[in-house]
């Protein structure tokens, strides 16, 4: 398992630089707004976690239909259906490699696009700490899409259209937690633990349904 | 049709696609003239009892709001049991029957949109409320279009029978999560006042007619169902047969 | 605008939604029962169709 980790690790690396890419989109969308609703300040900072989120929601998306994709072409994909180790263990490996090269750069970039946004340190972190938990509930539940685009021969973005009606949970809970942290009478942990429970959810149940689909369009 | 048809002995006969045409045949008639009689019922008592003190004429609009809002939420548990038929017991007809099932589940929806919309305007004086009640359907809709849009981008049925399902599912068991993240986000609708432990809330003036016209939308969405579900073995026979005449064709060439 | 006017209106897109789920339903079915007689009458059967016959004479 963790020999596979490294090699999805290593192909997203070295696979044209993907994360890169990922990172790279949620920057320009990020920076695209303030051209939209103009370069107000406070506007800016109030709108700023919610802006962030839904960049790191779509750039989240934009490499999913890849997750398997690569597996199909060359034939591994075969292989691992064949392995004795359960489908489902695997396609949880997959997604944790996968968030590791391109959830965890968005993560890692936020705090950059949060200062052009005009936020604070408190709403920086807390923006950077819900990302952080609820980006890899959109990668699982993105795992069951992207088993299915694999069956289509342009699937990309009619999973897009499929998966984004179920990350609204994840995108209220995550903006309202920052947005708690960052304003006073509301409360930060409720949000927060429901954010938490949802990606532990959708741990179960998006490699769950991903190996269920997998299996489906082998045969 | 006038051919017998053979009995129904056990539920896995429903299975048999010729079957279950002819049990279509047998059934749909006699949905059909329900259907028409207790939609006139309903009209009939819709249109004849005492508009609301508080809400006045509007309150007709809940007549049909409520069915169709009730069904969309029916059509989509149909979906979801078909899924689980196509998964666990590999029913052919069941996943005939869940891709018959979305664009009349999305219809309804729609209409249910339309109608809330409507009945908003004069009640809150705005067309599209942000609460919980119509966000939540309304990604509801944009689920039905989603799965709509991947069983018809799908072309070969044996295939994507259980990847649509596992969505469906997976879909499923979604809709109670994002129902409760919605309402945190926002909760202005009015508390739900028909289905409540302690009796309903609705006066009975109200209730007969809303049940009524429940029932007959009810009706309907089954008479539509066989009828999708006949249109769709049908077309998959079409499909079939075009194969075989494209196979005949080419070895007498 | 009186409220009579967002009942009537509501009530006529029920009808019309209801109406094109019909209309669409029957005019589907009507398209595939006419495709099946065409490859019926071109000569092309199922599998199973002859079998019914088969039985049905003996």
């Amino acid at each position: 398992m963790m020999a596979l980790f490294i090699r999805d690790m290593k192909l997203a690396v070295r696979a044209g630089g993907g994360a890169l890419i990922g990172v790279l989109f949620f920057t320009t969308v990020v920076a695209v707004v303030p051209f939209g609703v103009g370069p107000d300040l406070n506007l800016l900072s109030r709108i700023g976690p919610a802006i962030v989120w839904i960049g790191a929601l779509l750039a989240s998306l934009l490499g999913l239909d890849r997750l398997f994709q690569a597996e199909r072409d060359d034939g591994s994909l075969d292989l691992m259906l064949m392995q004795e180790t359960p489908l489902v263990l695997t396609v949880l490996v997959k997604c944790l490699a996968h968030w590791t090269a391109t959830g965890l750069p968005l993560v890692l970039a936020s705090p950059l696009l949060g200062l052009f946004m005009n936020m604070n340190e408190v709403a920086i972190g807390a923006v950077m700490l819900t990302l952080l938990v609820g980006s890899p509930a959109i990668t699982f539940i993105g795992a069951a899409g992207a088993a299915v685009a694999v069956t289509l021969p342009r699937g990309g973005l009619l999973v897009s259209i499929l998966i984004l009606p179920l990350t609204v949970p994840v995108l209220i809970f995550g903006v309202s937690a920052s947005y708690a942290a960052v304003e006073d009478p509301a409360p930060f942990l409720p949000p927060f633990a429901f954010l938490a429970a949802i990606t532990l959810f959708f741990a179960v149940i998006g490699p769950l349904g991903a190996a269920l689909a997998l299996r489906g369009s082998s045969d | 049709m006038s051919e017998p048809i053979p009995a129904i002995k056990k539920f896995s006969d429903l299975a048999n696609p010729t079957i279950f045409l002819g049990l279509t045949a047998r059934i749909v008639p006699f949905l059909a003239v329900a259907t028409a009689l207790m939609f006139a019922f309903g009209l009939y008592l819709a249109f004849t009892t005492e508009g609301d003190y508080q809400q006045g004429e509007t309150v007709r609009i809940m007549y049909v709001h409520v069915p169709a809002a009730w069904l969309s939420m029916m059509c989509y548990s149909i979906m979801a049991a078909s899924a689980l038929g196509t998964l666990v017991w590999r029913h052919p007809l069941a996943d005939v029957s869940a891709k018959a099932a979305a664009p009349l589940g999305a219809g309804f929806t729609f209409l249910a949109l339309v109608t809330g919309s409507l009945w908003g305007k004069p009640m809150w004086g705005t067309w599209w409320e942000w609460d919980a009640r119509l966000t939540s359907v309304f990604v509801l809709f944009l689920m039905y279009l989603g799965l709509m849009a991947l069983t018809r981008a799908l072309d070969d049925p044996a295939k994507s029978a259980r990847v649509a399902a596992v969505l469906i599912l997976i879909g499923f068991v979604n809709i109670p999560i994002i129902k409760f993240s919605v309402e945190w986000w926002n909760t202005l609708h009015q508390p739900a006042s028909v289905m409540r432990m302690d009796g309903s809330a609705i006066d009975g003036e109200f209730l007969r007619p809303l049940l009524v016209m429940a029932g007959a939308f009810t009706l309907l969405f089954f008479t539509l169902h066989f009828l999708a579900i006949r249109n769709e073995i049908w077309r998959r026979r079409v499909s079939a047969q075009r194969r075989l005449a494209a196979r005949m064709a080419n070895r007498e060439s | 605008m009186t409220h009579a006017f967002y009942v009537a209106l509501s009530y006529a897109a029920s009808g019309i939604v209801v109406a094109v789920l019909v209309g669409w339903t029957l005019l589907d079915g009507r398209a595939q029962q006419r495709a099946l007689k065409e490859l019926e009458a071109a000569g092309i059967r199922r599998r199973s169709a002859a079998r019914d016959q088969a039985e049905k004479k003996a």
